[in-house]
């Protein structure tokens, strides 16, 4: 036990030396992780699909999300009468608050989306996840580019 | 011939003894060299009922004394059967050489007596067994029922006498349960004593809660709750039940912690994509909005005189830690090491800021001074987050989860309790799942 103390404080002490030499370099962050695929994918109407998806840490729309989101769009304006929430969520690899806020800034990004695109803004409600509601519960990187989505849920 | 080897290990202990007179305990540094104490069972008196005698205190009490300063890390409790001399004796007068023999330096006797009412006297001592001396008695009187709660606080008085530092043994913690599978985890507020006894759940499990946080004044808490699936912050009476809606925002609310006086929420508040730093008074529900940045500022947190808030915040790109005066002015980024920076949480001694760092798919629990200075990382895990620090600013308590598998089994949440200086991290034993730990105060002084 003594030994094994020791040897955290040691690598502690190393990893705050390496840590500060190579302080100047970028962080973590990946770019473009979002996912391509349609594995949870679900579909509000034919051809009209329920979720896009975001890189690590980001909620910018990738071009993926906006033909997505066009669709949505169309699809809403057609069907007048319906109403929507859009759910922001997170992967499981960051703090629980500032997920919540990152899922609350996915949302709005897909509803400011949908409004420019001629649905009233009256229609959307956004609510936030964070990283509460995993679509895939794996801890892997697969799961997780499933898990960093914005979900458009009818509430009527 | 034994009277011999009475004089020289007597003569070993004076040597070693860092003071001549007494014993003290070094909590500033790692300690590798945890003080060896003997914890005797306490004594009955003769006149205590059998209701009383089966209750078994006169164990019951010292083995959760020596629960709590074991898992301190700083002290080393000796097996009781090496013990020569028998409680009462060793109460009244400690034949010191027969617990210098068996290497202890200090000694704790105890004696439980009946008072008035059916009510307890629970009476201490501890000893200097290198200098032969009493260094501190003090009485209890309480109701059976209540031994743990003076159990505590005799560990306190101890660990205080011989640290020369504030106690945290009679505190609580409050957290999330969690149960189920993790695609739809059920999550209730929890709050058992510091040592994981006595959990109690404070709600239903029928919405989701996060983030319970202690008031450093009263019995409320905050916390965030999805009740009609609209996440808000709420206050919680944990004597009445009664909650109450913090504010009236139009979104999200999230993140809050009670000002260090107890008077104000200190929280997020998300809105049109962004998450700004807002107060509101408890009284006067007087609501003031303290960041004003188109980026992410979350998770603030006092400092404990109140003039100061750290924060996190994503604006340089990235999610780092940030302090303020109190009136949002003056704001200045602190964290400059590669990899992010979370949760923020100001130490009740002022002097430190604990955090969780995320860096190359790791996470960390570390410290830093308050202007960004003397980082040291305490903690790698694969995940774990949301440091809260014990009443006396000496140990942080955070949670720490496990992967799941390809189909999502496996993962789970523990809490677990560290240090300051990055030694005896241990797991805090739960019924459930447990996450977003919050330490209260001490609550004997209140």
């Amino acid at each position: 036990m003594l030994s094994n103390n020791l040897s955290k404080v040691v690598l502690a002490l190393v990893m705050t030396l390496f840590l500060g030499a190579c302080a100047t370099q970028q962080a973590t962050t990946k770019g473009d992780d979002a996912y391509t695929g349609t594995e949870t994918v679900k579909f509000l109407a034919d051809g009209v699909p329920d979720r896009v998806f975001f890189s690590t840490n980001k909620s910018e729309l990738t071009s993926a999300a906006t033909t997505t989101l066009g669709k949505q769009a169309t699809y809403l304006k057609a069907n007048p009468t319906l109403n929507v929430v859009l759910e922001g969520h997170a992967d499981e690899r960051g703090t629980r608050e500032y997920n919540l806020a990152l899922g609350e800034r996915r949302a709005t990004a897909a509803k400011n989306y949908l409004i420019s695109n001629g649905v009233a803004a009256n229609r959307i409600k956004v609510i936030s996840y964070g990283k509460e509601k995993p679509a895939n519960p794996a801890s892997n990187v697969l799961a997780w580019s499933q898990n960093r989505r914005t979900v458009t849920v009818k509430t009527n | 011939m034994k009277y011999k080897i009475f004089t020289i290990l007597a003569l070993f202990f004076i040597l070693t003894a860092k003071s001549f007179a007494l014993v003290s305990v070094d909590i500033t540094r790692g300690n590798l060299d945890p003080l060896p104490t003997a914890i005797s069972d306490f004594y009955l008196d003769s006149k205590l009922g059998d209701n009383i005698k089966k209750l078994q205190l006169e164990s019951k009490i010292p083995e959760l004394i020596q629960n709590n300063l074991s898992r301190s890390g700083l002290f080393f409790a000796l097996e009781k059967k090496s013990f020569i001399q028998r409680p009462e004796p060793a109460h009244n007068k400690p034949r010191f050489e027969d617990w210098a023999f068996i290497k202890t330096q200090v000694l704790v006797t105890g004696k439980i007596s009946l008072e008035k009412e059916g009510r307890l006297r629970v009476e201490f001592k501890l000893w200097d067994v290198v200098s032969a001396t009493e260094l501190s008695a003090l009485a209890f009187y309480t109701t059976p029922d209540n031994w743990r709660r003076v159990s505590h606080m005799i560990s306190d008085k101890i660990y205080e006498r011989l640290t020369g530092e504030k106690g945290y043994f009679d505190s609580r913690i409050i957290f999330v349960s969690e149960t189920g599978p993790k695609v739809d985890r059920k999550k209730r507020l929890a709050i058992m004593d510091q040592d994981g006894y006595g959990v109690k759940y404070l709600t239903l499990g029928n919405e989701l809660v996060l983030t319970p946080r202690f008031s450093p004044a009263s019995q409320h808490v905050t916390y965030m709750s999805y009740f009609k699936n609209l996440p808000r912050v709420y206050l919680l009476n944990i004597e009445t039940g009664i909650q109450d809606l913090v504010g009236d925002f139009p979104g999200m609310t999230f993140a809050p912690r009670f000002s260090p006086d107890g008077k104000k929420i200190i929280m997020s508040f998300a809105q049109e994509g962004n998450s700004d730093i807002y107060t509101m008074d408890i009284k006067t529900r007087v609501v003031e909005k303290l960041t004003d940045n188109p980026s992410i500022d979350t998770s603030p947190s006092y400092s404990p005189d109140g003039s100061y808030i750290t924060f996190n915040s994503d604006r340089s790109g990235f999610q780092q830690i940030y302090t303020m005066k109190s009136d949002g002015t003056n704001v200045k980024r602190i964290s400059f090491g590669e990899g992010l920076y979370g949760t923020p949480v100001w130490s009740p001694r002022g002097d430190l800021i604990a955090f969780t760092k995320l860096y190359r798919n790791k996470f960390y629990i570390g410290v830093m001074r308050s202007d960004g200075s003397g980082e040291r990382l305490l903690t790698e895990n694969y995940y774990q987050e949301a440091p809260s620090w014990a009443p006396n600013g000496r140990v942080l308590v955070f949670y720490r989860e496990t992967p799941s598998d390809s189909s999502g089994r496996g993962g789970g949440a523990k809490l677990w309790s560290i240090d300051l200086t990055g030694y005896n991290e241990r797991l805090i034993q739960t019924p459930t799942d447990a996450s977003d730990p919050s330490w209260s105060g001490l609550l004997s002084r209140k």
